[in-house]
């Protein structure tokens, strides 16, 4: 069970502990200003990645929980690529001392120091069909979602906006798209299951039963059991299947949530009524919780790292892009909103 | 030697002072500066080693263009600023 959030926003880096139930303080802020992208807290070390405007992508990390800070080398690509690392995007600890990092454009790094430098992933970056990556709400592609295995590190699931889903089993060595399944409604139709014209907006992986993965893609929702071989679309439910974010709970493959916005050309809440929708049966039925959540006005949008769950998968957390926070502790079925405004809000996670 | 000053917006990062730095083209002058100071570098330019989209030369108080900037010639008279361009927000 935890009792301490991170949340990182276009202005700074919140860190909030838990005093007692629907009470939420803020402990700390750091990188007041500055815009932050995505924090991954592990036991050695937080990782902040800040996507500073003029100065280009930055990481900082703290071994003593945000006392103090190290600005780390971050991912860079090399100087004859003529292309340059716009953002760290995303972070993930394989928990046996490697870090990945995904980027906009769409590449991969690893890092074998805690952070202190990192490796472009060689194998994803030749891919032949790195052309055909195209930018998903952004110019360029980009690295979203990490998903490392937890039976075993070298086996990595990783999705790319707009360029598929890709895995490898050789810790990077080779990857294999995976994308069988996937329905793009935004091309010709000739090309609809092509695997690089997927846009995947997050894929999580069920921590205790890792075969299945969830996607929250850009024209609907997809489940995997075999570890994304193989892919099914999720039936729409009500109020639709458009959204960024998604969280499955660690322990069930069946539960899952995900906070829909009316359509891809209406990206905020239905009729301005912020909703959570949650399944507990593999997705072939929802649930459409709103306890303590806006029922009128909220054009909150919950982006893709936006929303997490915790070990126990008892508590999530969910951050709008204008500045809203929700906490609950009972699954989804009553959230608490946080009195602050906080600046739009790019990621939440759970220490 | 010309003189080159940073944006106090850096102020954590490098010495923002106007200071005078070896060098004969505006390129060869902010590698002095990131000679004494690397964690600069990539402040300034991006992983192909061009000036960052968002950052502004000014070269004898004439904002000078991202492409032709860097190769310009320099002399002892010559000041260099380096600012951040407001296109960053």
């Amino acid at each position: 069970m935890s009792n301490r959030i991170l949340i990182s926003t276009r202005k700074g880096l919140f860190d909030l502990q838990r005093a007692a139930k629907d009470n939420w303080q803020i402990k700390g802020s750091h990188f007041l200003g500055s815009p932050v992208t995505f924090t991954l807290p592990t036991e050695k070390a937080w990782h902040v990645s800040i996507t500073d405007g003029h100065f280009g992508p930055k990481l900082h990390s703290s071994t003593d929980q945000g006392a103090n800070w190290n600005e780390a080398a971050a991912p860079a690509l090399p100087e004859n690529e003529e292309q340059s690392v716009e953002m760290v995007w995303v972070m993930a600890d394989d928990g046996a001392g490697r870090l990945w990092a995904g980027t906009l454009p769409g590449a991969i790094f690893t890092s074998q120091d805690n952070g202190a430098s990192w490796q472009l992933n060689e194998a994803l970056w030749n891919q032949a069909s790195r052309t055909e990556w195209f930018g998903g709400g952004f110019d360029q592609s980009g690295i979203h979602s990490i998903c490392i295995d937890p039976r075993n590190r070298d086996h990595v699931s990783i999705a790319i906006s707009i360029g598929g889903v890709w895995r490898t089993e050789d810790g990077g060595k080779t990857w294999e798209l995976r994308t069988e399944g996937l329905r793009a409604d935004y091309t010709p139709p000739d090309v609809a299951y092509d695997g690089i014209q997927q846009d995947p907006h997050q894929v999580v992986q069920c921590t205790s039963v890792p075969d299945t993965l969830w996607m929250q893609h850009h024209n609907g929702i997809f489940r995997s059991t075999d570890l994304g071989k193989n892919w099914s679309e999720l039936d729409q439910h009500e109020p639709s299947n458009f959204g960024f974010a998604v969280a499955v709970h660690p322990k069930n493959p069946d539960r899952a949530w995900f906070v829909p916005g009316v359509s891809d050309e209406g990206r905020y809440p239905k009729d301005g009524q912020l909703v959570v929708t949650r399944t507990d049966d593999g997705g072939k039925s929802f649930d459409i919780l709103s306890g303590g959540l806006p029922k009128a006005a909220s054009y909150d949008l919950i982006f893709r790292h936006a929303l997490a769950i915790d070990e126990s998968g008892e508590r999530l957390v969910m951050g709008s892009t204008t500045g809203g926070a929700w906490i609950t502790e009972d699954g989804g079925d009553r959230w608490h909103q946080l009195p602050e405004r906080f600046p739009p809000i790019a990621a939440v996670t759970f220490v | 030697m010309a003189q080159i000053a940073f944006t106090r917006h850096l102020r954590n990062v490098i010495d923002t002072d106007l200071r005078q730095m070896p060098g004969d083209t505006v390129r060869s002058v902010l590698d002095a500066a990131f000679e004494e100071t690397p964690a600069a570098r990539t402040y300034i330019l991006d992983d192909a080693g061009n000036l960052r989209k968002h950052v502004a030369i000014f070269l004898n108080n004439k904002r000078e263009g991202p492409e032709e900037v860097l190769d310009m010639p320099v002399t002892d008279a010559c000041e260099i600023y380096v600012m951040q361009a407001l296109s960053g927000g």
